[in-house]
Order: C-alpha cells, then sequence, then structure tokens
C-alpha cells in the first residue's frame, strides 16, 4: 500500500462533496472533483473559489496559496479519471445500492491499492462494502457540514476492513488537520445516532405544544449554552434532509423516536423546508450557504 | 417590578446568597413561592410556584384542559448541582390569565434572566428533551460504540456544543439523572426515559450511603 497523494471526490458538485474537496487540497493533497453533472462541479467550482477568494481577504491565507491551492484541484465527469487516485471519498446521494454500485464501478477502475471511503452518516459501512471487491480498503469517514470549516470526522472500520487501511484513512485525516474519531460501525455513527431521535423529539416537542419554537431554543441555547437552537438547526440541515436521514435510521434501529414525526412531513408537504425555502420552523429573509 | 419571596427550605433556583433574594420586598403584586405551599390570591399580579419534578398541576389542580388562573409555575434550569444557568422555564396551564405570564415574564426579565414559556408536562423542555439523549450516549458507552471522551469530543466539534453529554450527565450527577428520568419515565412510559445502567448503579451508591 502507497502513501496517499492523490484524493478523488465523488459527489463533489454538492455542498458536503465540495468541502472535502477544499480540505484535501487545502492540505497539498491532488483533488479530483467527480460528479456526473458538469452544471453543479462549475457551481461547486465558482463557490470554492469564492471561499478561498474570503480566506485571502480575512488574511488566512495569502494570493500565491490560494492559487496553488486551486491549482491542485480539477474537476471530471468521468468516473475513470479518479484511476490514479489513492483514496477515493464518496459524498453522493444517501442510499446504500447506489453507493454499491459506485464502489463496484470504482473497483473496476482504481489501483488494487486505492482505499475507499464513505462519507455516509448513517449508512453500514460493512454493507457499503459488501460485494464492491475490495471489502478489507473500505472505511467510514463521516464530516461534518461543512467540511471545510468543521474539523470533526468520524471514522468506522467495517468488519472486513482491514488494519492497515484504517490506519493510513486515519493517517491522512490527520494530515489534513481534520481531528478523527473513532467509532464502531454502528447506525449513525456517533453524531446522527445521538441527532436525529434527538431532532424528532425537539418536533414532537412542538407538535405536542410543550412551547412555541422561539422558547424551545431559547430554552436550549440559554440554559445550556448551545450555539445554536435545535429547530434552526433542523432548518438548516433541511427538514426534507431530516426525513431522508429518518428513513435510513428508522427501519435499521426501528427506534420509535428514529421515525419521522407527522408534524415533520406535515411541514415539508407543505414547502417548508428550513432555510433554504425560506420557511422553515422559523422565516429567513436568506438562504445563503455557510462557506460559500 | 416587585415581588415578594415565601420561602421555606432550600430552593434548587436560588441557592442561599442569591442576589434574586434579597432583591425581594416585604409586600408586592407578585408572590413567589419557594418550597412552602402557595396561597391563593386573585389581587396579586402573579403567584409563581417554584417546581421540581412535578407539574404544576400538583400544586393548583387540573380541570379537564381548563385550568389556569393568575398562578404559574417555574424553574431557573440547572443541571445537577451546577451553578444554575440563566434560564426561567415560565410554566402556565391552558387558561392561565394572560396579564399574569406577562407579568411573570417582566419581573424575571427586570432580574436579569430569560424566560422560555411552557406548557405544563413533565421534563418542561429542558428534561423532557435533554434526559432522552444524555440516556442514548450513556447506554452507547455501555455498547462501546465510541469512548467517553470521543462521544464529548464529536459533540463538542461536530455540533459546537460547550460540553459533551457524557461529561454534562455526569457533572449534573448521576443519582440525579436516574430521579429525573424516573419520574419521567412513569409520565411518559416511554423507554426513552427509562434509568439507564449506568444511573441505576449511582443511584443504588448513593443509597448504600
Amino acid at each position: 500500500m502507497t502513501e496517499i497523494r492523490k484524493v478523488g471526490i465523488c459527489g463533489a458538485g454538492g455542498t458536503m462533496g465540495a468541502g472535502i474537496a477544499i480540505v484535501a487540497a487545502r492540505a497539498g493533497f491532488e483533488a479530483v472533483s467527480y460528479d456526473q453533472s458538469s452544471e453543479t462541479l462549475a457551481r461547486a467550482a465558482k463557490q470554492t473559489e469564492g471561499f478561498f477568494t474570503k480566506s485571502v481577504e480575512r488574511g488566512k491565507m495569502s494570493d500565491a496559496d490560494r492559487e496553488a491551492v486551486l491549482g491542485r484541484m480539477s474537476s471530471t465527469t468521468d468516473l475513470a479519471a479518479l484511476a490514479d487516485c489513492d483514496l477515493v471519498i464518496e459524498a453522493i446521494f444517501e442510499n446504500l445500492e447506489v453507493k454499491q454500485e459506485l464502489f463496484g464501478k470504482l473497483n473496476n477502475i482504481c489501483a488494487d491499492h486505492t482505499i475507499f471511503a464513505s462519507n455516509t452518516s448513517t449508512l453500514s459501512i460493512t454493507q457499503i462494502a459488501s460485494g464492491c471487491g475490495r471489502e478489507d480498503k473500505v472505511v467510514g469517514m463521516h464530516f461534518c457540514l461543512p467540511a471545510q470549516l468543521m474539523k470533526l470526522i468520524e471514522m468506522s472500520p467495517g468488519l472486513n476492513t482491514s488494519d492497515e487501511a484504517f490506519k493510513l484513512a486515519w493517517n491522512w485525516t490527520e494530515a489534513t488537520g481534520q481531528i478523527p474519531v473513532k467509532t464502531q460501525d454502528k447506525p449513525g455513527f456517533i453524531l446522527n445516532a445521538l441527532l436525529v431521535p434527538f431532532n424528532n423529539d425537539v418536533i414532537r416537542a412542538v407538535e405536542a405544544g410543550v412551547a412555541d419554537p422561539a422558547d424551545i431554543d431559547k430554552a436550549i441555547k440559554v440554559g445550556l449554552g448551545y450555539k445554536m437552537g435545535p429547530l434552526e438547526l433542523i432548518d438548516l440541515i433541511g427538514l426534507d434532509t431530516q426525513i431522508r436521514l429518518c428513513e435510513s435510521f428508522y427501519p435499521v434501529t426501528l427506534d420509535p423516536r428514529a421515525s419521522a414525526p407527522p408534524l415533520l412531513r406535515r411541514m415539508v408537504a407543505a414547502g417548508h423546508l428550513g432555510r433554504k425555502s425560506g420557511r422553515g420552523f422559523f422565516t429567513y429573509d436568506s438562504n445563503a450557504m455557510f462557506g460559500a | 417590578m416587585s415581588y415578594e419571596i415565601h420561602f421555606s427550605g432550600e430552593s434548587r433556583s436560588f441557592p442561599a446568597g442569591d442576589p434574586f433574594l434579597k432583591a425581594a420586598s416585604s409586600k408586592a403584586y407578585i408572590s413567589i413561592y419557594l418550597g412552602t405551599p402557595f396561597e391563593p390570591d386573585d389581587t396579586k399580579a402573579a403567584i409563581l410556584i417554584e417546581l421540581g419534578t412535578e407539574c404544576l398541576g400538583v400544586h393548583t389542580g387540573e380541570n379537564a384542559g381548563e385550568e389556569g388562573s393568575n398562578v404559574l409555575g417555574f424553574s431557573r434550569y440547572r443541571n445537577g448541582d451546577d451553578a444554575p444557568s440563566n434560564l426561567i422555564e415560565l410554566v402556565r396551564q391552558p387558561a392561565t390569565l394572560a396579564p399574569a405570564i406577562k407579568a411573570a415574564q417582566a419581573m424575571f426579565e427586570a432580574s436579569g434572566f430569560e424566560v422560555a414559556l411552557c406548557s405544563d408536562q413533565a421534563g418542561r423542555i429542558i428534561d423532557r428533551l435533554m434526559r432522552p439523549k444524555y440516556n442514548d450516549a450513556l447506554r452507547f458507552l455501555d455498547e462501546g460504540l465510541a469512548t467517553a471522551k470521543d462521544m464529548d469530543l464529536t459533540c463538542r466539534m461536530g455540533l459546537g456544543y460547550p460540553d459533551g453529554p457524557i461529561e454534562r450527565v455526569e457533572r449534573g450527577g448521576l443519582a440525579h439523572h436516574h430521579d429525573v428520568t424516573k419520574t419521567l419515565f412513569e409520565i411518559y412510559g416511554s423507554p426513552a426515559y427509562a434509568p439507564p445502567r449506568r444511573a441505576i448503579v449511582a443511584k443504588q451508591r448513593a443509597d448504600l450511603k
């Protein structure tokens, strides 16, 4: 197995994938962004340039560094362009079959030593790796949103992941300046295992008339010192995304608290998706994304 | 806005020496009851009863969802034996008089507190929402999902919390967590509130002393 020098990111047209590409390139690695849509890749590239321009304006990097980082980044709609990557991180749609299919294809494209990492937040790493042809080189690597700003990465080995592959991925994470935390390959790892049921509890509390959204958020922020109230966070995550998380989580755990609350489904049906639609538990004037 | 305090024994919201106690008047339009049975008085703008884990209805009685008067419940949130926070959870009933709510909010805010208004449900806002999360974290610890340190680090770094669930619930006291979750479990019947193994152990050890 070789040292990691070149990193491929699948689903890099999305917010998470674009952020992961920034993390890799900023740390000195070549980063190849792959997505099926050239339009989303172009949009992500523009946002990435904007992010680094702001970093320069804020004195966090020099113009020369900005150019160097951007010079290490490229994008493609051809999966075969990831052939010489040492590490491929997928941040595509949260669907087991889709992820399995991607890793199966990549197995035929990439070199034997290439490690595959999944940014899944709820699915099993062992299941994603199953049948891909290199189950020993698949690791869980869950970045936090927005990846370019949040340091934490939850890292999980699957049942068949080799110690060597996991260690290499761990070392790469540390080399990027991120902070890895090891978890077992269980639904939701740490963050979502705690957050998905909690968020649903909060929505159910609104539905049960415990308090208005503003009072719930105020209680949590003032009482516990959280920077953001839970309902503000759900609005940021997106109410439709919360439903998708529930639909990934509940069938695996059968935890009633992980099932989507009726109010959540009604709000999504009404188009109240959160910050991105301008209305969720609160109303918003702007839908600007973090870090873009 | 002035307030009078009827005090007996200790108050979790306002420990001895708290400036709020010192600022009380001898005769005022808002009466606050700390650990002593309240006297109904409809000449008061508001009557405030400090609550523990019980509902306000325990003190006032209930009437098929039409209960309510100038009497409200409240609790200043604190995590176990941590210092009290700046949050007052103000508890109303379905027919609580709007001027009484307004007067209570204004009085607490004038005293420097932030007020979250909630209905008279067990656990109010914070315990209702946070105790199941602490239970999850304690169960994950037993099941080996990750170390306590890594779970706390994940919540601090991944979610920006000032502390993680394990360190917070342990700091507040696992025996205290046992008592709160036991009450919530009796009322809601949901396994999410059932006292977790580590809290039961802590409670049993405390009882041995």
